[in-house]
């Protein structure tokens, strides 16, 4: 059988070489580590303890009622120092508890071996809501609100995105070829609650160690279908990974679950391992620390909380010049202005770029090269919306489909211009949804 | 600790290495074949034609921009190509003054009073050649025999007539060069034109590169040698009337480097292939019935110019919209 891939998308140096094959590193908890309140896409969490409490690891800090939020453990034991304004890898301020590390890692309950033979499908959702568990792609959608679609979107596919298609990250895949056991176990975990679907491990075919781990651990477990995907920049996309694996489309505007798709990121589905048949809550990640400005690159076990900068120390510390820091991938990343911003649940990489890396080069007039045509996986004409939205024009953008982008950044990837599309249509969008065009 | 001063930029924080310098710097390497038998069949007249047309197109670009306070882009390496490919376009005894109208028509007249790099409507070294064309049509055609010159334009040159111009005026086709002759380019015509061969190697190295699609070039000879084989002029053996057609003229140069400008072309494939179609079918018309021996570059005008219509009918719907999705 051929390889998978979806549409058109781009082909980026991926750099994986520099950590690709660095082993997990746990690294030890800081003194001080920060836990924003709001770590995941709906209503924020409430504190649930306050300055002089003392706190277990993993126990609740923060949580509030409702179906489209997530609670927020603590990573370490301690004691609760501050609850205050600090500041967020996206740049602004945010409520934020603040622990001391007591350096003793006392459990707030102990792990448990559950067997998911007599567990219902409701316990299993409570549990993977109680441990705190959201999208870990970087998008952060509650995932027991993923879990539960209403009973007229039946799923037929569940998907575990092991694409990992940003170029530098090796997060998934380390934790692929060293955890394959978990991710088969995970995925068994969402087996259960969709007996129906069948069940599909999505990895590109620059990850073979990754591929042949899965397999090997698939064999244990009935019905896990390992695919192989071409290597192809954004198939790690939602979309793009749903229409590479079944040919299906997600209709525009629509949620996968509108045919039948459940796509979940590799980390949140060991994390879900770790919650339900453990009893761990989602406390930490594997990060990759990488960029060409980093002394040591690897990926390393990070307690949720830890500021970058204690990363950065253990990574080698900073190559000078250091010209960018980046939350996540290069193509959809965040870039940071300070490394005093914690490691959140979103958190996939942190990358330091040089200023070299880092220059995307000076804007020129386009030539109608279509490149950005033939890159965008969504087939919209970017170099067109670039032009209306300077005019400011919302009717064309609205005809030229402007809320489909899924800003992956193809179209400024290869633009040979270096025009601004994805950054341009990102504030269209935001101007439409202001003049309420939306 | 001194914190080092960190950009803060939107996503993507990496971009292609390539840049507008890089698709033109090709685009003349494409060209140094079609430049190396021009020189081999018209001698240092060629040359002469060449370095004239480009160091005319970057000096009126030079001057336009900074006389309207721009900054200044000639490093891009657009208004070279321009200046090349209106050389090319030119006969080898186009007269220096008329290269450089040739040049200021290209450059100011069709490029920068439209608004520069990207937003002229048609093909400025087109537009160029049309102009000459129309205003000294005498010395537009002053197309001589290969080799006749001399290599340092020594001798007087014999005056001759193109294959084109044989096969419209359609009394002795034994005038006609042989196929051969045409595929080498020893034939008379536009210093850039003549050799098939030449201009087959340099639109094949931008497909390689990736610079230009397949779609305009295959849609534009392939349409050009359909019609011929089916509607070309009684008489004629339809497969040598094809390749004569294929090789004569500018149809080789216009397929694979003019009607490809990204500019005035189709950005989606279906509307490359529209565009190569459209071209061919206007050449052909205008060759086969028209009162003008040549064709090409008054079909990639006209189709220049409903390029934008092309763009606003051939969208292709995105992802998500198709029904039974």
């Amino acid at each position: 059988m051929g390889k998978l891939t979806c549409k058109r998308g781009i082909h980026p140096h991926d750099y994986k070489e520099q950590t690709k094959d660095k082993a997990i590193r746990k690294l030890p908890a800081p003194k001080l580590l920060y836990f924003p309140l709001q770590q995941h896409i709906g209503k924020p969490a409430e504190p649930v303890v306050k300055p002089g409490d003392s706190v277990l690891m993993g126990q609740v800090i923060a949580d509030t009622a409702g179906m489209m939020t997530a609670p927020v453990h603590a990573s370490v034991s301690g004691i609760v120092q501050d609850i205050g304004q600090y500041l967020h890898p996206n740049g602004t301020k945010q409520t934020m508890i603040v622990i001391e590390n007591d350096g003793l890692d006392t459990p707030a309950e102990p792990l448990v071996h559950r067997s998911l033979h007599n567990m219902t499908q409701d316990e299993i959702i409570g549990i993977i809501r109680d441990a705190g568990i959201v999208g870990m792609g970087g998008a952060g959608f509650p995932t027991h609100v993923k879990l539960s679609p209403p009973a007229d979107k039946p799923i037929d596919y569940v998907i575990v995105n092991g694409a990992e298609c940003e170029p530098y990250l090796t997060s998934d895949h380390r934790v692929m070829v060293e955890m394959p056991d978990d991710i088969i176990k995970g995925l068994s975990v969402l087996m259960h609650l969709f007996p129906k679907a069948s069940a599909h491990i999505a990895v590109e075919d620059n990850k073979p160690d990754a591929i042949e781990a899965l397999t090997r651990a698939a064999e244990e477990q009935a019905g896990i279908r390992v695919e192989t995907l071409k290597t192809k920049y954004p198939q790690g996309s939602e979309k793009q990974l749903i229409s590479a694996v079944t040919g299906r489309e997600v209709p525009s505007g629509g949620l996968p679950m509108d045919v039948g798709c459940l796509v979940l990121n590799i980390d949140t589905v060991l994390s879900i391992a770790k919650a339900v048949l453990e009893g761990k809550p989602l406390y930490e990640r594997v990060v990759t620390v990488s960029g060409h400005a980093v002394c040591e690159p690897g990926n390393f076990l990070v307690r949720m909380g830890t500021p970058f900068s204690h990363i950065v120390e253990a990574a080698g510390g900073v190559l000078e010049p250091l010209g960018k820091i980046l939350m996540g991938g290069p193509m959809m990343g965040t870039a940071c202005y300070s490394l005093d911003v914690p490691v959140v649940k979103g958190t996939s990489a942190l990358l330091l770029m040089t200023a070299e890396e880092a220059n995307t080069g000076k804007e020129s007039p386009c030539i109608r090269c279509g490149r950005c045509v033939s890159a965008c996986p969504i087939g919209l004409r970017p170099l067109f919306l670039n032009a209306y939205i300077q005019k400011e024009n919302w009717e064309l953008c609205h005809k030229e489909n402007i809320r489909d982008c899924i800003e992956c950044g193809s179209c400024s990837y290869v633009c040979p211009a270096k025009r601004h599309l994805v950054q341009s249509i990102r504030l269209g969008k935001d101007c439409m949804k202001r003049a309420g065009k939306f | 600790m001194k914190k080092s001063q960190v950009m803060i930029s939107s996503s993507p924080h990496i971009r292609s290495k390539h840049t507008t310098s890089h698709i033109m710097r090709d685009v003349l390497i494409a060209l140094v074949p079609a430049c190396f038998c021009a020189i081999l069949f018209f001698g240092i007249r060629a040359l002469c034609l060449m370095l004239v047309s480009v160091s005319a197109c970057i000096c009126f670009e030079f001057l336009w921009q900074k006389l309207t306070g721009q900054s200044v882009r000639i490093k891009d390496g657009s208004a070279a190509v321009t200046g090349l490919l209106l050389a090319l376009n030119l006969p080898p005894t186009a007269p220096w003054w008329m290269t450089i109208i040739g040049a200021f028509v290209a450059i100011i007249i069709t490029k920068e009073l439209f608004g520069g790099i990207g937003s002229n409507f048609m093909n400025p070294a087109l537009a160029g050649r049309v102009f000459l064309s129309v205003s000294w049509p005498l010395l537009m055609s002053g197309f001589t025999e290969p080799f006749s010159g001399g290599l340092f334009g020594a001798t007087d040159v014999i005056s001759s007539a193109t294959p084109l111009a044989i096969l419209k005026s359609g009394e002795d086709l034994t005038r006609l060069p042989a196929l051969s002759q045409m595929f080498f380019g020893n034939i008379a015509g536009c210093i850039g034109e003549t050799s098939a061969l030449a201009l087959l190697l340099g639109g094949l190295y931008l497909i390689g590169r990736r610079v230009i699609s397949v779609r305009i070039p295959l849609a534009y000879l392939g349409s050009v040698a359909l019609l011929t084989w089916f509607f070309g002029k009684p008489g004629m053996d339809p497969a040598t009337a094809v390749f004569y057609q294929l090789f004569s003229g500018g149809l080789m140069l216009g397929a694979f480097f003019m009607a490809t400008d990204y500019v005035t072309s189709p950005v989606t494939p279906f509307g490359q292939i529209l565009m190569g179609i459209g071209c061919g079918l206007l050449t052909f018309f205008i060759r086969r019935f028209g009162g003008y021996a040549e064709g090409v570059s008054y079909a990639i005008l006209l189709m220049n110019v409903v390029t934008p219509l092309i763009d606003t009918w051939c969208h292709e719907k995105p992802y998500g919209h198709k029904k039974n999705a």
